[in-house]
């Protein structure tokens, strides 16, 4: 398989501009899709009748070691009736806010997919539902871990880590107020309220 | 949540005044009529409850006895395994790989030396790949022979347990016998193995597999018209076939549900293709199919090992390819050649061409996919792990939604977790 796949040109005639370019790697094709556009794409491929691309495989991001090159966030789509793979890629630079639209309302699994791209990259999704962190707890202070300017063992020193560790208002985390969140609103964390309420 | 003070007076004895001892009934203080709430209670189950299956945290909201909403809180195992990745040579990271899923180690072996190969276009022998479609089968016997056994735990059925952790230890002394480990067995390379299977194993894993449908049958004969398995199971936590898409859900999960979506079929790998074996396709989704569809699976794949064994070609182990695999101990260490490749694969790596590449393998528990970004060097720019269990855990508050608590436990014991894999 060395040939593009089809659906880049249907996409390309449907939505121009949008569609950046499109490349080969290892045998699967990629389509680079304009930040804004990557909802409606998406939502295309999912329910046009000559694609139905309806089975959202993985969402995650891709941060390379060159600091000028954008942020990457991956779509692997799948097409359970048709047996074909595409790739989506939206590029975010690093000059603006990091955000793309959520595609929870396309698919329920991104759900947690987008929480966890938003835990380890920082990358928002305006619109989620529930973007809360999910491997990491909710009152982490040390960034998000795959960034590439976050260090291997920790942005803190270990001493920092314990003493964190040690000083940390178990109330806000532990809590089952904290889970109604509505209720636990004063018991949070200050920048997850914040977060939380500009929802 | 409203909260209700209740003081008890403590049951203490005296003596009264003919030295008889005085008992305190222990009661609540001014009793009254018993005030019944209403409103919703919180039950925090986990992070360490056996019937969570690892450090998994379940916050449930009852309304009495039904659950009316479901948090799942994981991240308890969180160890960084894809930022580990991005430090490590592709060979180096063949063991993060055993202490995800560390059910099916050899299958995540197997799925992340196919990444990489695809990654660098490396071809793999004959034996190889009849050699890696033997571990990812006995990895899916050993993690469904886990499953069968907790789930029956979970619901009352203690000998299931038994047997099935009976035959997981024959399997587990054959995985010993071969790598040398039994669950960390980090037994791929970049294009090979790390041992070829030992003199006289191939016989007894046919004897094995020969003699295994009998157990399933005798589990089988146990439990599938058992009437409490089926009130414990039948129609709970049921997904049609288009929220487990919607959901993403792969695996057993997603089969039981009616879509008929196995990687092994749809986009074969190892050459899949060539082996006769069914996958099995529920119809209700709900934990009883689920427990079906596991069961047909481990006897497909008894077929599949059989039909392996008969093929098992002689001839090279590992590629060709000085650049990839290491030369033999006896090579290194006599020839001068030999040894400045062992040297450098060691010292530098083995450098992957630029580019990305993903490859999604059917894991037990589903659709596993490693994603490999690499900018030349010989560490990749970033190792996505596309965890099933992860993503199948997610569709967990939707199915039990309005479901007894009781059968919380037998929703969450079919999803089939490892939190491994999970927390990552």
């Amino acid at each position: 398989m060395t040939t593009l796949n089809s659906s880049v040109a249907t996409l390309q005639a449907r939505f121009g501009e949008s569609i950046r370019r499109a490349e080969i790697s290892c045998g699967d094709t990629i389509v680079y899709v304009a930040r804004e556009r990557v909802h409606d794409v998406l939502e295309w491929l999912k329910t046009a009748p000559g694609e139905q691309y309806n089975y959202l495989t993985d969402i995650t991001a891709v941060e390379y070691r060159d600091r000028e090159r954008p942020i990457e966030v991956v779509y692997q789509l799948w097409s359970i009736p048709r047996r074909v793979h595409l790739r989506v890629k939206a590029e975010l630079s690093k000059d603006l806010p990091l955000e793309v639209q959520t595609v929870t309302d396309l698919w329920s699994g991104a759900n947690w997919m987008e929480r966890e791209v938003w835990d380890m990259f920082g990358i928002r999704f305006t619109g989620h539902p529930d973007l809360r962190r999910i491997l990491m707890w909710e009152n982490y202070s040390e960034g998000h871990p795959l960034r590439k300017d976050f260090p291997l063992r920790g942005r803190f020193s270990r001493s920092e880590q314990v003493r964190q560790a040690l000083t940390a208002d178990l109330a806000a985390h532990y809590s089952m107020e904290e889970l109604s969140l509505k209720e636990a609103a004063p018991l949070l964390p200050e920048e997850m309220r914040r977060r939380l309420e500009t929802e | 949540m409203a909260t209700r003070t209740v003081t008890y007076e403590l049951g203490t004895t005296g003596l009264d005044a003919q030295g008889n001892p005085v008992r305190v009934p222990l009661r609540a203080a001014d009793a009254g009529e018993p005030e019944i709430p209403t409103d919703h209670m919180l039950i925090n189950i986990g992070p360490q409850h056996p019937a969570t299956h690892g450090v998994l945290r379940l916050v449930v909201e009852l309304d009495g006895e039904v659950v009316k909403r479901v948090i799942p809180h994981v991240g308890y195992l969180h160890s960084g395994f894809e930022k580990l990745g991005e430090y490590r040579h592709y060979n180096q990271i063949i063991p993060l790989t055993d202490r995800t899923d560390y059910l099916a180690a050899m299958s995540n072996n197997v799925c992340l030396a196919l990444a990489a190969e695809k990654l660098m276009g490396i071809e793999i022998t004959p034996r190889c790949q009849v050699l890696r479609v033997i571990a990812c089968e006995i990895s899916r016997i050993i993690s469904h022979l886990v499953w069968a056994g907790t789930t029956a735990i979970d619901l009352g059925a203690f000998s299931v347990f038994l047997w099935m952790f009976q035959e997981r230890e024959k399997l587990y002394n054959l995985i010993e016998a071969w790598t040398g480990a039994r669950l960390t067995t980090s037994v791929t390379r970049v294009g090979g193995m790390m041992a070829d299977v030992p003199d006289g194993w191939a016989e007894q894993l046919r004897a094995w597999a020969r003699r295994f449908p009998s157990v399933l049958d005798e589990v089988e004969t146990m439990l599938s018209k058992n009437a409490i398995w089926l009130g414990r199971t039948v129609d709970v936590g049921v997904m049609t076939a288009e929220e487990a898409i919607d959901y993403s859900l792969s695996g057993p999960m997603l089969r039981a549900s009616g879509v008929d979506y196995d990687v092994r079929k749809d986009r074969p790998y190892l050459g899949y293709e060539t082996y006769d074996f069914e996958v099995p396709i529920g119809e209700h989704g709900d934990v009883y199919d689920r427990y079906l569809v596991r069961m047909e699976e481990m006897r497909q794949s008894t077929r599949i090992l059989l039909q392996a064994l008969d093929r098992l070609p002689d001839g090279p182990l590992n590629a060709a390819d000085p650049r990839v695999v290491l030369p033999p101990k006896s090579r290194a260490m006599s020839d001068m050649e030999a040894m400045i490749f062992h040297f450098k694969q060691v010292m530098e790596g083995v450098a992957a061409p630029v580019g990305e590449a993903y490859m999604g393998i059917e894991n037990p528990r589903g659709e596993l996919g490693y994603y490999f970004v690499s900018d030349g060097t010989a560490k990749p720019v970033r190792w996505r792990i596309r965890p099933p269990a992860f993503i199948n855990l997610g569709a967990l508050p939707k199915m039990c939604e309005g479901h007894l608590l009781s059968d919380l436990i037998a929703i969450n014991a079919s999803v089939d977790i490892v939190m491994g894999e999970v927390d990552r």
